[in-house]
């Protein structure tokens, strides 16, 4: 009953999961039942990229709730995607076996090339999927958990709070990129081979990572819109109206903060999860700031404050980045920078702004 | 032998640990019939004595009025009681058994003091019922907020206070739509949903127009004898139309205290404020 009435005056969220069902239907069709080289044939590469985007979507959407409504610029939430995708990786790794180039029954390539005699104590585990399915949402929980707790309980707010994300990333692409880390440096973690037992080269595999995307997406919407359309979602957007004021109306504000900082970092981290096995690789260069920035661009593009909008920013600026990189190189970061500007001078509601309904409110 | 006692005190048998005992104190007991005591309080900022050597004492069910010129400390005292501001010394206890210096802000408001700013602040982007919804009394840990729904009960008393603060009408309207004085009677209205003991006003009326004035004086009025109020005004002519006993600070102390007519004839008061 309270999702239904969440989702009732919600009109850009209905329209959203609308699409997003439609695309998932229509691309399982077009790719499974009509035969290659029809001329309707959807190519299963096209469908990773789908899900790429989707992926990319549900990290625009995790931005979109702690900036949009509890106004904290989290400049930072790459990290999380990357722990996320780190953690899936590690998986992945293990599920090689001895597949690997240097055929090791155990140890992934990287370490053999390193010349380590056993597997580190923070790998294990990995080889059981439920331990890793856990841990995609503990490690990034734990970690915004943690930063958040020192982070608000010093009451740490506004551009300050931007930075400390920022160097959190940065502090954490550094260690990735060491060999010690035991994370493969910055080759990262490739050449994966199965997942939960299917090929990832397998076109079955690859329809079914992009429903996955889909359908995490989907569920992060609801749930994400549970939370704002709920009296707590009236706080957090009170929090960052008036936070003195929401103290002194007796919310603990630190708290409310901190919980919705972890879930939001959680989303992050499944997002860099099912983002891992569909392009195949995960290096520190996903921790860079510079990614986590973009992330923000999405979101602003999009419309903060709507949920939807950050879906829709996401996936519309990551097509074109598609389109331009692939057609216009040179072009690309120009056209990254100034689509924030633009954003920013002319569309300070975003995209969604032009459709007359994003005040986030729910 | 100096280590051994010292580890047979901690395991004897009958003893209950500090952080055992259940927290109490939280309930409000005004028997005595002094709602706030604040005793000897000193607060400096950068060696300026804000506050110095303070006492004051705030009857149950009070409307008290308290004046003095800029400076005299009335904003820093407030923001004592409500654990903005700690002071370097000095005691102060809402009701006898609540020690307000142990509380931090969200506690103090649970305990059951609320506070209105000098400024209006109500959450402008969200509707004028919201913003009493969330103001009023309540579990408010972040999971009970998460799944919390009103009950019939609940929106009678936010009905019961948008008639009280004459915002029946704009009831869907946006906070940040209301005029200046409809900020102020929503503010209170938000106070009086916490339905605090203790409500702390400050300066309720400034930019307000003759009528709007007048309208809040009938509201505190009306408040007075449920709730304690304290007003913190500049302006006189409000102040002798509410108050039944005032307080004049001077320079972080109490100058005088009693009727209007007792103060404005005390002639320390008439020299440093009223003789202007």
């Amino acid at each position: 009953m309270g999702l239904f009435s969440a989702m009732r005056g919600d009109r850009g969220g209905q329209l959203l999961l609308a699409v997003l069902a439609l695309v998932t239907v229509l691309v399982l069709v077009l790719n499974l039942l009509v035969p290659a080289g029809h001329p309707l044939h959807f190519p299963t590469y096209t469908v990773t990229l789908l899900g790429k985007y989707l992926t990319y979507a549900l990290l625009a959407l995790s931005v979109d709730l702690v900036w949009g409504y509890l106004g904290i610029l989290s400049l930072g939430h790459g990290a999380f995607f990357a722990l996320g995708g780190y953690v899936m990786g590690m998986y992945l790794m293990r599920q090689i076996g001895d597949r690997g180039v240097y055929g090791h029954p155990i140890l992934p390539d990287f370490m053999v090339f390193l010349d380590w005699e056993r597997l580190p104590w923070f790998w294990s585990g990995f080889d059981q999927a439920w331990f890793a399915l856990i841990m995609v949402a503990l490690v990034p929980g734990v970690l915004a958990f943690v930063f958040g707790w020192l982070a608000f309980r010093s009451r740490v707010t506004g551009v300050y709070l931007s930075i400390i994300t920022q160097a959190l990333t940065y502090a954490l692409m550094l260690a990735f990129f060491r060999n010690e880390m035991g994370f493969g440096g910055n080759n990262g973690l490739t050449d994966f081979k199965d997942i939960f037992g299917f090929n990832l080269q397998s076109d079955g595999t690859r329809v079914g990572l992009f429903v996955a995307s889909a359908v995490a997406l989907a569920l992060a919407y609801l749930s994400c819109r549970y939370i704002v359309a709920s009296r707590l979602g009236r706080v957090v957007v009170a929090i960052r109206d008036a936070e003195d004021r929401t103290r002194f109306l007796g919310y603990r504000v630190e708290r409310v903060k901190l919980w919705v900082f972890t879930y939001s970092a959680i989303l992050a981290g499944v997002a860099g999860a099912l983002y891992v096995p569909q392009v195949g690789i995960i290096n520190p260069t996903e921790f860079s700031p510079l990614n986590s920035i973009e992330i923000v661009v999405w979101v602003a593009v999009g419309g903060r404050g709507t949920l939807y909008g950050a879906v829709a920013g996401a996936v519309l600026v990551n097509y074109a980045k598609s389109y331009l990189t692939g057609a216009l190189p040179e072009v690309w970061l120009f056209a990254l920078g100034g689509l924030f500007v633009g954003a920013t001078m002319f569309l300070p509601r975003g995209l969604v702004g032009l459709l007359g309904r994003s005040e986030a409110r729910p | 032998m100096k280590p051994l006692d010292t580890l047979r005190e901690q395991v004897r048998r009958d003893r209950v640990f500090d952080f055992m005992v259940p927290k109490t104190g939280l309930e409000l007991d005004v028997s005595h019939g002094t709602i706030l005591y604040l005793e000897g309080l000193t607060v400096s900022f950068d060696g300026f004595k804000a506050i110095d050597d303070l006492n004051l004492y705030v009857g149950a069910g009070e409307l008290r009025c308290i004046i003095g010129p800029n400076g005299a400390g009335k904003t820093t005292m407030m923001d004592i009681v409500t654990g903005k501001t700690r002071p370097d010394q000095g005691s102060a206890w809402f009701g006898q058994r609540i020690d307000l210096l142990r509380l931090n802000e969200s506690e103090i408001a649970e305990a059951g003091i609320g506070r209105k700013f000098q400024k209006p602040t109500v959450f402008e982007q969200h509707s004028v019922f919201e913003n009493l919804e969330m103001a009023m009394a309540g579990d408010k840990r972040v999971w009970p907020t998460l799944y919390a729904r009103l009950n019939g009960e609940q929106r009678d008393r936010i009905d019961q206070v948008l008639d009280l603060i004459g915002l029946a009408d704009a009831r869907r309207e946006r906070a940040g739509a209301l005029s200046h004085g409809q900020k102020q009677w929503l503010e209170i209205g938000m106070l009086l949903m916490q339905n605090p003991k203790l409500l702390l006003v400050d300066e309720p009326v400034a930019g307000m127009t003759h009528q709007e004035m007048d309208r809040t004086a009938e509201l505190l009025n009306s408040l007075a004898g449920q709730h304690t109020v304290v007003v913190v005004e500049h302006d006189m002519d409000f102040v002798r139309s509410i108050a039944n006993t005032v307080t004049v600070l001077h320079q972080g102390r109490v100058l005088a205290e009693g009727s209007m007519e007792q103060v404005q004839n005390d002639p320390r008061v008439v020299e440093v404020y009223l003789g202007e």
